[in-house]
């Protein structure tokens, strides 16, 4: 329960982080004093109630919101804008519609340097790796297709190719299943997991499905009601890679119910 | 999925040739007088007669036409797009747009003539300042309901505000513009006779006035199904540029 407690020498770090933002002329608390530290190639996963700044705390990480207090530093750097070590990936797919798979992938390389600077004489260097990425992920002979000829399940294979194409040392995750049925949830688990093992990029997942917390994160954190707070915090105490058998083991069924037991605590203050 | 080419053409062509018939048919049956309402078949006949100096004036009024049209695509386009760049520009703007659009083109014939005289140039000035309008708006709009997720996806990544436009913002708002040209060609064509009906000695307008001082009922007629045919090609023709160009936007659909 400790793995984590110390927040020197981590990758990812928010210290005392409070954000908020301004609804019908109103401040909203989102998140308050969170603390947490994510050392570098772990996989860590957040979850909490609706509404409990899930989205906000990833945010902060990717760069696109400012904490009102508190400090947030990614790879000892302290977050002051977006950056190019970071990939992201959202509940919905989002991909460009005028754009084939291939260059959906492609299109962090045309932004982030040093490949925007590159793209143009490399451009089949990239495609390349852009097609060996999408065959990792059961998209092989895919590049050619328009979004709307793919299914839910394969637009976010996509999407997360995208995310990991400029190899990103930190990748979020906005409830990137949230959408998808439940075979194909699990069969990507099993392609988030794969991908991870491989790269060991670290990943910083938010859920409200718990047993996706589990089954993928090394340590799951669970946020209070809004204003979100971290009030639990668990290792999960299961090796890799997992299968999905693991999820009807002991061991995930009693981090199941610890980590259950916690949702909704807290709230109201 | 494709559809045969018959099933494309042959509907509307069918509902071309019926409106013909029931058109001939009525005149021959209310027995109508040519000079207020010739059928098909005289106008047609007024057509051959007339060929040459239809073709001539049709020529004039395709060319201010088609040099309005570009004018209003481009300038069009360009100021769309500062629009929909800058909320600054929109709201400093958008007003004074809607109220000049407001003004009908008719009116401002006169004013045109004083400034540059009869001919081609009040001409292509009323295809343009008609047509301008609608392309304006619509690149507009295409910037303005830019959806967030995508500008999230970009700005993750730390693309700049001039990246975002390039990348997503024009890409998404083509096929506003294209809708808009179908309009605004269209569009063009009515604001070139008008001015020719006006003020012009060469042109559709022109020869549809001198024709009807002279009663000659169907001539006018010849005119206008000629520039209702220029109207129908042009429209065609940017419909096929926008099938080829933003064919993502109806998802491989014909259109």
């Amino acid at each position: 329960m400790t793995a984590t407690a110390t927040t020197t020498g981590s990758f990812v770090r928010l210290e005392h982080v409070s954000a908020s933002y301004e609804h019908e002329g109103q401040l909203v608390a989102a998140v308050e004093d969170v603390t947490l530290a994510v050392p570098q190639g772990a996989f860590v996963a957040v979850t909490g109630p609706s509404g409990c700044g899930k989205t906000t705390l990833l945010k902060l990480l990717a760069g696109l919101l400012r904490p009102s207090r508190g400090e947030v530093r990614v790879g000892g750097v302290p977050v002051r804008g977006p950056q190019k070590n970071v990939g992201m990936a959202f509940q919905n797919p989002i991909l460009l519609p005028w754009r084939r798979t291939l260059d959906n992938v492609l299109l962090p390389l045309e932004i982030v340097e040093p490949h925007k600077r590159r793209f143009r004489q490399q451009r089949a260097e990239y495609a390349e790796r852009a097609r060996a990425l999408l065959a990792s992920v059961g998209m092989d002979g895919f590049g050619q297709r328009h979004p709307w000829e793919m299914s839910g399940g394969q637009q976010q294979r996509v999407s997360l190719c995208r995310a990991l194409i400029h190899q990103p040392e930190l990748l979020l995750l906005d409830e990137p299943f949230g959408a998808l049925d439940a075979f194909t949830r699990e069969e990507l688990w099993l392609v988030l997991q794969g991908l991870w093992l491989e790269r060991r990029f670290t990943v910083f997942l938010v859920t409200h499905d718990l047993r996706e917390a589990i089954f993928l994160a090394d340590v799951v954190y669970v946020m209070s009601p809004r204003p979100g707070r971290v009030v639990y915090e668990t290792a999960v105490p299961l090796g890799r890679p997992r299968s999905l058998e693991d999820t009807f083991t002991p061991p995930f069924t009693e981090t199941y119910h610890a980590v259950r037991r916690h949702i909704g605590e807290g709230g109201g203050r | 999925m494709r559809r045969a080419r018959w099933q494309e053409w042959l509907p509307p062509g069918l509902v071309i040739l019926g409106a013909f018939v029931l058109w001939e048919g009525l005149v021959a049956l209310l027995r109508i007088p040519v000079f207020i309402l010739p059928g098909p078949t005289a106008v047609w006949a007024a057509y051959l007669k007339w060929q040459e100096a239809i073709w001539f004036n049709a020529a004039q009024t395709l060319y201010t036409t088609l040099v309005g049209f570009g004018l209003a695509l481009a300038g069009g386009m360009g100021l769309g797009l500062a629009i929909g760049y800058s909320t600054l520009v929109y709201r400093a703007l958008y007003p004074l747009l809607v109220a000049f659009n407001s003004v009908p083109k008719v009116a401002i014939v006169p004013v045109l003539v004083i400034w540059f005289g009869i001919g081609t140039i009040p001409a292509i000035l009323t295809a343009f300042l008609i047509s301008f309008f609608p392309i304006v708006v619509n690149v507009a709009t295409g910037l303005a309901t830019l959806e967030p997720e995508l500008q999230d996806v970009l700005r993750s990544l730390g693309a700049t505000k001039r990246e975002i436009f390039l990348k997503i913002g024009i890409p998404r708002s083509l096929p506003y513009f294209f809708a808009s040209l179908k309009v605004a060609v269209t569009l063009a064509f009515v604001g070139a006779v008008i001015s020719e009906t006006v003020a012009a000695n060469r042109g559709i307008g022109y020869l549809m006035i001198a024709a009807s001082s002279r009663f000659e009922v169907p001539l006018v007629f010849a005119g206008l199904v000629v520039v209702a045919a220029m109207g129908v090609a042009l429209f065609v023709l940017f419909a096929v540029i926008e099938r080829q160009l933003t064919g993502w936007a109806y998802r491989g659909q014909a259109l």
